[in-house]
């Protein structure tokens, strides 16, 4: 967790896929990734349909498949746990490179992977080419509950507060002559969790205080002033991909 | 990294059984929105954006135990309950998963219902029951609320992974056979051990709150709301 978290995922850059409006993103991905889901574990091509409509997606973004697979690493203990299913599953074995392995198992894992995969790349794609920010305009501007928006505005700002203060007291403690290295961190870490939490509230209740001077209302500006919010078009330019899965999906699950 | 236990990924458990969790985690969610509208105050509001940014952080700490081949994280559920109450305290874990889905993948998007069921709603209701009944029988002071943190957050990690379990054995996409009391015994022992951590953290956490700003502890105020909070020794922070 270094500065900056909350946007380390974002990569700048003036796409037709950055250029669209956040509530529309997250509407194709979540729509999208349902698709993937619903989708029977046999119907192999449909996998193979849904990973050329992400890699469709990633080029007009203009994020490289190195940048998404880097990422999409996160996945791997569920990957683990895949690997261990056709070992532990129940039902017909299979013989496999000389291995008994449960049939219901390996599909299973296939089923993990696959889909897993696919949710993972979603959620990057739409990571990479939306801002934090724009995210939560888009869950405000999709009637989201101002309650949670509030929250997760907040959040957001505050990780960089709370990494702030974290780095500040490391320093304090180190100018003070702890040598701390490696897991001998976390001892500094643990002792000094209570005062980080208060120095990062107070630090916050100020900023929160700031904001509440300059007129903030609970919600951020842009949604207000309106600005930007997605037209007819834009939705239609963006249904293209879920409705593809979508008609993937149904095809599949007709076909099994 | 993340948890096998915790962030259900897509495609681990069948789509019904997530279709179901989800309108379960839609109707508690809605239940908490309204609730919690009464209580977010302007010192509540910083504080749930503080407390969900720490749960964010916190979460991102993994205790990997390579033996089962499993790891898993800290919940903050229990800090939330303590800090902020049950209502805007389950708000603030589901948007630390609302987030971590959409713009992390670490959990799938639809298996959203089923993380927040098990994290938010589950983690959460387990604690402050605990916190609600503990600060009744423990005497009023930091050790009694440090306890009182402890164990409701020990508990709370168990009670969600227990979630996680109970889910499995309803829609797991693989018939794991007699396996499934395998994985709970894995995931019990698991998060004990992960809930000593979660338990040190709150309650170090909450103590030193309690000491320094007793008035931003809600599980206190609750308890006692006609009794103003004593004014800090330690003024002049602000």
């Amino acid at each position: 967790m270094g500065a900056g978290h909350a946007h380390v995922l974002y990569r700048e850059s003036a796409s037709p896929v950055h250029r669209l409006p956040p509530e529309v993103k997250i509407v194709a991905m979540v729509v999208f990734t349902l698709a993937v889901v619903a989708t029977p574990r046999t119907a192999f091509w449909a996998f193979g349909a849904y990973a050329l409509l992400v890699a469709a997606v990633a080029a007009l973004a203009r994020v490289g498949p190195g940048w998404l697979l880097s990422r999409a690493l996160i996945e791997l203990p569920f990957v683990l746990f895949a690997v261990a299913l056709p070992f532990l599953g129940a039902g017909e074995r299979v013989e496999l490179l000389g291995l008994r392995l449960s049939e219901d198992g390996l599909y299973g894992a296939w089923n993990i992977v696959a889909k897993g995969t696919l949710g993972v790349l979603a959620s990057l794609l739409l990571a990479a080419t939306t801002t934090t920010r724009d995210l939560i305009v888009g869950l405000d501007r999709l009637r989201c509950p101002q309650i949670l928006t509030q929250i997760a505005t907040f959040m957001l700002r505050y990780l960089d507060v709370l990494v702030g203060e974290a780095r500040r007291m490391r320093v304090a403690r180190v100018s003070r002559g702890d040598d701390p290295r490696f897991l001998w961190q976390l001892r500094g870490f643990a002792a000094g969790v209570g005062a980080l939490f208060l120095r990062a509230f107070e630090r916050g209740e100020r900023v929160y205080l700031a904001m509440l001077s300059r007129g903030y209302s609970g919600r951020m500006p842009a949604v207000w002033q309106g600005a930007g919010a997605a037209t007819a078009g834009q939705w239609l330019v963006a249904a293209t991909v879920p409705v593809l899965a979508a008609g993937v999906a149904a095809t599949a699950v007709l076909l099994t | 990294m993340e948890t096998l236990a915790m962030h259900i990924s897509n495609g681990i458990i069948d789509g019904p059984v997530a279709a179901v969790f989800a309108a379960v985690a839609l109707v508690a969610m809605t239940f908490c929105v309204l609730r919690g509208r009464s209580d977010l105050d302007d010192r509540l509001a910083p504080m749930a954006g503080l407390v969900a940014a720490f749960i964010f952080a916190v979460q991102m700490l993994n205790f990997p135990i390579f033996t089962a081949g499993v790891s898993g994280h800290l919940l903050g559920g229990a800090l939330a309950a303590m800090l902020v109450g049950p209502w805007v305290g389950a708000l603030c874990v589901a948007v630390v998963l609302v987030v971590q889905a959409l713009v992390f993948g670490d959990g799938g998007v639809a298996m959203l219902g089923l993380n927040i069921t098990n994290m938010a709603v589950l983690g959460t209701a387990a604690a402050y029951l605990l916190i609600a009944l503990l600060l009744r029988v423990l005497p009023r002071t930091p050790t009694g609320l440090g306890v009182t943190a402890f164990v409701s957050a020990l508990f709370s990690v168990v009670v969600a992974a227990m979630g996680f379990v109970g889910q499995y054995w309803l829609g797991g996409t693989t018939d794991l056979g007699g396996n499934l009391g395998g994985l709970a015994g894995t995931m019990a022992g698991v998060h004990l051990l992960i809930g000593v951590g979660e338990g040190l953290i709150t309650a170090t956490t909450v103590v030193t709150v309690a000491k320094v700003r007793p008035d931003l502890v809600y599980a206190l105020r609750a308890l006692k709301p006609a009794a103003p909070a004593p004014v800090p020794a330690v003024g002049g922070v602000r």
